[in-house]
């Protein structure tokens, strides 16, 4: 089950590389990809043992490393996103004229980094497949983006590839930081020596500051955020709905995975630091995305900072937190790629997306105007959708976090209420950018554009469902998420 | 042990092909010497199979012997063979450019040698992996250097090659002048010239405080002439300065040459003959300083100075200096406790075996890319991608392997040398490291976005030769498969594992 997700789309890729009709294969492939992500969901035996669908081939016995596919709930949640998203994304691609085979191929390896990254339980993989990404990013950007392409994609091949070496050292020191005798590169031995704290107390900071430094680059947390808002306004859609909607949470899913239940005190050492840096990312980036004049660029910089409430779920260190992180990891996911999308559509027909050469747009292309809104409304945090359900599980997390000290847990506090009026700003610039760019009289131009029909709905449609019955019913992927995080959330 | 399967019977054979090939190159009169480069191919080939089917002479006492055969000495033995391949492969795709900076006599004239040196630039490098005393290293050191001072000055009339091959001379003969006033010296500490045996007398030595005084500063003057040597071998800064108009003077199979092969001896030689004095806690602390100094200075050059390059074989030979740079590191991380994983020695090893698949692929394709489109700057690669699909593949692999991407060999390579470094706490050279590993996705990827950014400037295809292409592919190939299975490499370097264990071993006797 697990190889067909990861393998599907990186032969697909080979094939179209080869020749194959670019968007069919990529077509199928990203359907097939989807669908066996939902069934590995649906089969998945919750009453089961955590891991389930091993698949491991022996890559270097004296370093016990291996190819080593597994899927938990949280795996499973995040490969249903790559799944939907991926999807999305090669749909909803309008028609392209340069070299289309390079561009499918290029599509479909971010995806399949993705989800390697994701069902991988060994630590090799786990890094090697994030970084099968990078260059294809670094292709897609600069040959079919806009704007300042070529710089943005200088700057965020640099910057991810600084990162996620800095991530590297991380990955190497946490490895030498166990014990001889114990050391493997299986994320689910790892887990299970978790639970024994194999590794000294004082042994975790420098690791965990390494993973934090490493995982927060390639996470935009502030402030090694500057490349991805450009990065984003400049990538071609499929590129920017998956890069913001699924391979930025590689960085928060192996905080979850990797750093908290091995480094468990190296996380309540270096919590202040990660807080003064969240709210960074929430309020500063927040104050920066209401200044932003341009619809693309200002979602890029939303999508940083919403990041920061998924950090203040990881630092809370307690159940309830993280599983609101996790929800909000899937939920923002689809809500970015969903805002991307209808971005990229809008970018067809518009010569620029300045708030002030737009307007009107909802008259001329209503489904547009709905569906915008529908995602801009998750995107702030609207009761309904998921956002609202996994933002709240943070900020109660947040609020009682499991640290041991009382000083650290006022900061806490402080740091939540600041978090909240994040919610405040969100609101500000996203109903606004929705007000000056849908609503009011349409120009000439605007009012000649043709809403989106048929089939090309369904992409938007597929990520809106999806994002509202996660926010009606969010047990349905709480139930999948919170046995793992019990199981990699460290015990008192 | 049968005789003809002794490990020493390849370099004979080597050495015999050199042989033969230069006798054939007198008597024949043809235009057309390319028969001889196939006839070095494919017996070097023979040789490398055979190399798999002999035993190392691991019962034999080193201590009396100058040559060792262990798995290590075979493993760059094999490194050596495989490098002479490719660069005759390369010769053949490079003898166009080379008959026009031969004197005009006759065509084909002058041609010959060029296929036969390097045989015996290759015998010379496989001797040296099996040297244990320093009469062995210094005379192999010496037929390597040689043979390649004629190479990189062979193209006559070209005046960049001229100077190569003067500034190659000058500084190669002063380089060598220090390794013999070193190996003199220590040699007049000990009385030795075996390596093992002084890593035995040379504790003793220094135990002995009333015998000598100062005899520590006399073993670490001794050194230092050794490193200055070897620096300048390997191309560490501050010994660098050759480096970028040698290699971007030379005929391009003899920089490939030079980076790959003359790099695995340097380095191969570094681990031998600083091994016995690892051993030794009073001078073990200072060596590793020196050789960390070394390190990060030669990672900060050659990466800052490989950024604003516009001539990709400049380029090329910047970034041999960083990648001597980082081989660096994991020599520095040589540490006094052990583990059983990351130990520099088979850092080295490992690293070196991806540097020259890497490498030697990327001048390959420099060789036909610069045929094709007349120079060998960057802007000659663009719309490569369109070319030649294969070729554009071919350096892409090789510039995402130099840049350290993961499934390919150069990721493992990285990731031991940097797991050695952080074993050794070198966390000043780890931070280096992450600035030049960020540069170096800078450098390397531009070649790449020139070759599939940018416009073709002609649209016609790149024809290539069935050789060549058969080398292209199965460089690729090694490049990936190592990347996902660096196994079969890593339990052939047992050996150098075993040198680096020593140090604790004779430490804990000290103690």
């Amino acid at each position: 089950m697990l190889n067909l997700i990861v393998l599907v789309p990186i032969i697909a890729a080979v094939l179209v590389l080869f020749g194959a009709p670019a968007r069919k294969t990529a077509f199928t492939a990203a359907i097939l990809q989807a669908v066996t992500a939902l069934l590995s969901l649906l089969t998945y035996d919750r009453l089961g043992p955590q891991f389930q669908f091993i698949q491991k081939t022996v890559i270097a016995a004296e370093w016990d490393l291996n190819y080593l596919l597994a899927a938990d709930g949280l795996s499973l949640v995040m490969l249903v996103l790559t799944g939907i998203v991926t999807l999305a994304a090669v749909w909803v691609t309008p028609e392209i004229t340069r070299r289309p085979n390079l561009f499918y191929a290029c599509v479909l390896f971010i995806s399949a980094g993705c989800a390697g990254a994701f069902a991988s339980q060994d630590l090799f993989f786990f890094y090697a497949f994030h970084e099968l990404a990078l260059i294809p990013t670094f292709l897609l950007i600069a040959l079919w983006g806009s704007g300042e392409r070529q710089s943005a994609a200088w700057k965020i091949t640099i910057y991810l590839a600084v990162g996620s070496f800095v991530l590297l050292i991380g990955l190497i020191d946490l490895y030498l930081a166990i014990p001889e005798q114990f050391r493997t590169f299986d994320m689910i031995k790892l887990q299970e020596m978790a639970r024994h704290n194999v590794i000294p107390a004082a042994a975790q900071s420098r690791p965990y500051i390494f993973l934090l430094i490493g995982f927060g680059i390639l996470i935009s947390l502030f402030p090694f955020h500057s490349w991805a808002p450009g990065a984003y306004a400049s990538a071609p859609t499929p590129a920017a709905m998956l890069h913001a909607g699924v391979l930025k949470k590689f960085g928060l899913y192996g905080l979850i995975r990797v750093a908290l239940p091995l480094l468990p005190q190296g996380a309540q050492h270096w919590a202040h630091l990660l807080l003064i840096l969240l709210v960074g990312n929430i309020l500063y980036i927040g104050l920066v995305t209401i200044a932003q004049r341009r619809l693309d660029l200002m979602l890029g910089y939303s999508s940083v900072m919403h990041m920061g409430y998924i950090f203040l779920g990881i630092a809370a260190l307690n159940v309830i937190g993280v599983s609101g992180a996790a929800l909000l990891m899937f939920a923002h996911g689809l809500s970015i790629a969903a805002l991307f999308a209808m971005t990229g559509i809008l970018r067809e027909r518009a010569d620029s997306l300045a708030f002030d050469s737009l307007g009107g747009v909802a008259k001329a292309m209503p489904f547009l105007g709905a569906a915008f809104g529908c995602a801009a409304f998750a995107s702030i945090g609207l009761p309904g959708f998921a956002n609202f359900a996994s933002e709240t599980l943070v900020f109660f997390g947040a609020f009682k976090p499991a640290v041991a000290s009382e000083a650290l847990a006022g900061s806490f506090k402080i740091a939540t209420v600041c978090a909240l009026w994040g919610v405040v700003i969100s609101a500000v610039y996203m109903l606004r950018a929705y007000k000056q760019i849908f609503m009011g009289e349409p120009s000439k131009a605007v009012a000649s554009w043709t809403d989106v029909v048929g089939a090309a709905r369904i992409p938007v449609l597929l990520l809106l469902t999806a994002l509202l019955i996660a926010g009606f019913a969010p047990k349905t992927v709480l139930n999948y998420v919170k046995p793992s995080v019990e199981a990699l959330v460290p015990k008192k | 042990m049968t005789p003809l399967l002794s490990p020493i019977t390849l370099e004979v054979i080597v050495l015999l092909l050199g042989f033969v090939l230069l006798f054939v190159e007198s008597f024949h009169k043809g235009e057309n010497k390319s028969f001889m480069a196939q006839t070095a191919i494919y017996v070097l080939a023979v040789v490398f199979g055979w190399s798999f089917f002999t035993t190392g002479n691991a019962g034999v006492d080193l201590s009396k012997a100058f040559y060792s055969a262990d798995a290590t000495a075979l493993f760059f033995k094999r490194i050596a063979l495989l490098t002479t391949i490719v660069v005759l492969v390369m010769s053949l795709e490079y003898r166009g450019v080379l008959s026009k900076f031969l004197p005009q006599g006759k065509p084909g004239a002058g041609l010959g040698e060029f296929y036969c040196l390097p045989v015996f630039t290759c015998a010379g490098l496989m001797f040296m992996a099996s040297a244990v005393d320093f009469l062995l290293i210094f005379v192999s050191l010496e037929l390597v250097t040689i043979s390649f001072y004629v190479l990189v000055a062979y193209m006559r009339r070209s005046t960049s090659s001229l100077e190569a091959g003067v500034k190659y001379l000058i500084l190669g003969a002063l380089s060598t002048g220090f390794l013999v006033y070193g190996i003199t010296w220590i040699f007049g500490l000990t009385g030795e010239t075996n390596l093992i045996k002084i890593g035995e007398i040379l504790p003793e030595l220094l135990a002995d405080k009333g015998r000598l005084v100062g005899n520590e500063t006399a073993v670490l003057f001794a050194l230092l002439l050794v490193l200055v040597a070897l620096g300048f071998k390997v191309a560490a800064a501050p010994f660098q300065l050759w480096v970028p108009d040698v290699y971007q003077g030379a005929p391009t199979p003899i920089t490939a040459f030079l980076s790959v092969g003359s790099k695995a001896a340097g380095f191969l030689i570094l681990i031998r003959v600083l091994e016995p004095f690892f051993g030794i806690p009073a001078i073990h602390d200072k060596l590793v300083c020196t050789l960390a100094i070394l390190a990060g200075a030669t990672l900060i050059y050659g990466s800052l100075a490989a950024m604003p390059q516009d001539n990709f074989k400049r380029l090329l030979a910047y970034s041999s200096i960083a990648n001597a740079g980082y081989l660096l590191v994991a020599v520095a991380s040589v540490r006094p406790t052990d583990s059983t994983f990351g130990s520099s020695g088979v850092a080295v090893a490992f690293y070196l075996a991806g540097y020259l698949l890497m490498t030697l692929l990327s001048f390959l394709v420099l060789i036909v890319v610069a045929n094709h489109s007349r120079g060998d700057d960057i802007q000659h690669f663009n719309g490569l991608a369109k070319r030649s699909p294969l070729l554009a593949f071919g350096l892409l692999s090789a510039m995402l392997a130099l840049a350290g991407v993961p499934f390919t060999a150069g990721f493992w390579g990285k990731f031991m040398v940097f797991t050695a470094a952080v074993g050794a706490h070198q966390f000043v050279l780890v931070g280096i490291g992450i600035i030049t590993v960020g540069a170096g996705f800078y450098y390397y990827l531009r070649v790449v976005a020139a070759m599939y950014w940018q416009e073709p400037n002609d649209d016609t295809p790149i024809q290539i030769s069935g050789l060549t292409k058969i080398t292209v592919i199965g460089l690729t190939a090694l490049i990936f498969i190592l990347g996902v299975f660096p196994q079969p490499v890593l339990s052939m370097i047992e050996g150098p594992k075993t040198i680096v264990h020593q140090a604790p071993v004779h430490m804990a006797e000290q103690h």
